[in-house]
């Protein structure tokens, strides 16, 4: 037993798909655009919502 | 339908166009686009004319639309036109890809796969519309709906591969965005913004049957029944230039109808003259490099003249207003 050598555990294998940096560099910037757009159309309706109700806003039954 | 667009081009080059391109070259197509070829799918160029027309519809309208609400009609108005155009691009690969004009389009070239283009066109027609509907007003909403309905179902489905009149019913699809503009700002629609819409109309005929004449081989290729490829090149020069005796006084008749001023009125004879002057030529030169040149003249000069008809009626309401 104590003649055993302990194996040291291997790193795992890559799995599935493997993108290269062309394409990790496309999805980052895809996230960016879609994470710009979202972020625009929050502002789009806050800004919306204030021009069409105004300060009636906050009149609203409760 | 898919029989039918396979047996108009050939070996199946719409499913070489919308998934064999992208599976073989997984670098490419499949997910990994960039967000410029999704940009592309929009059709910068058509929405920059789109925006333009529906600004004009929006400022001439009657009364005061707040200019956050004029900014996100305009906004939904281009986005709605985006998706049409991705919408296109995703039925259209398989002809896309054998003309030249088009072949570098993010679908054909396997950039971006046809279900993304359409699931990205879908995603942002119902967007656009539901947006404009809630946030502008529910006739703007609705009108915009019909636009895409008409451009991507009526147009580019049906008529576009069954009949040489296809872009004389489909302009209609580039002439709403006026409208669809003037009702957001009033909440109705009226004489004046159905004149826009019958100019973009009539104008649409001369100006894409002009390209036609020297694309005819391209179209022909693609199974595209355009004018030049059914009825031949003489019935098409007749053709435009009927449509451009009509289109004329069609133009100039909003400043004679008490709606446009002197300015638009000079712009419009002045440059409709010229635009029959291009026409005739075009009718009586046609043979060579002479007739090609005809063409083109023809065709680029219609952009310049609906450019200058639309520009105006924006310089005299944005003048008027200045005035006030």
């Amino acid at each position: 037993m104590s003649g055993e050598k302990k194996q040291k555990p291997r790193p795992p294998q890559e799995e599935g798909v493997v993108l290269t940096p062309e394409q990790l560099k496309r999805r980052r910037a895809r996230s960016i655009a879609i994470a710009s757009v979202l972020g625009f159309l929050a502002l789009l309706f806050y800004v919306v919502t204030i021009v069409k109700l105004g300060p009636n806003v906050l009149h609203r039954p409760l | 339908m898919s029989d039918e667009r396979a047996s108009l081009t050939g070996p199946d080059p719409y499913a070489m166009a919308s998934g064999g391109v992208a599976s073989a070259g997984v670098a490419a197509g499949e997910g990994h686009a960039a967000p410029r070829d999704y940009f592309e799918l929009l059709k910068p160029r058509v929405m920059s004319l789109v925006i333009f027309t529906a600004l004009v519809g929006l400022v001439r309208a009657p009364g005061d639309v707040h200019p956050v609400i004029a900014f996100t009609a305009l906004l939904c108005i281009a986005v709605g036109a985006g998706a049409s155009g991705a919408l296109n691009m995703w039925w259209d690969a398989d002809i896309d890809a054998v003309m030249a004009r088009t072949r570098g389009r993010p679908v054909p070239s396997g950039r971006v796969t046809g279900q993304e283009a359409l699931a990205f066109g879908l995603t942002l027609s119902a967007f656009s519309v539901v947006v404009l509907g809630l946030l502008v007003n529910a006739l703007s909403g609705a009108l915009l709906a019909f636009t895409i309905f008409f451009y991507v179902v009526i147009y580019t489905m049906w008529l576009k591969r069954s009949t040489s009149q296809n872009i004389v019913i489909g302009g209609a699809a580039g002439a709403f965005p006026p409208l669809v503009a003037w009702a957001a700002a009033s909440g109705t629609v009226s004489l004046e913004p159905v004149l826009l819409f019958a100019i973009i109309f009539f104008w649409t005929p001369p100006h894409f049957w002009a390209l036609a004449l020297y694309r005819a081989d391209d179209y022909a290729r693609a199974g595209v029944p355009m004018l030049p490829v059914t009825a031949g090149p003489d019935e098409t020069r007749l053709q435009i230039l009927l449509y451009t005796l009509f289109l004329v006084p069609l133009a100039a008749s909003p400043a004679f109808l008490g709606y446009a001023g002197l300015a638009y009125g000079a712009v419009s004879v002045l440059a409709g003259a010229w635009m029959i002057v291009l026409a005739v030529r075009v009718f009586r030169v046609r043979e060579g490099e002479a007739a090609v040149k005809a063409a083109k003249g023809l065709f680029g000069f219609s952009i310049v003249y609906l450019f200058a008809l639309f520009a105006t009626l924006l310089g005299e309401a944005v003048i008027s207003g200045l005035l006030r």
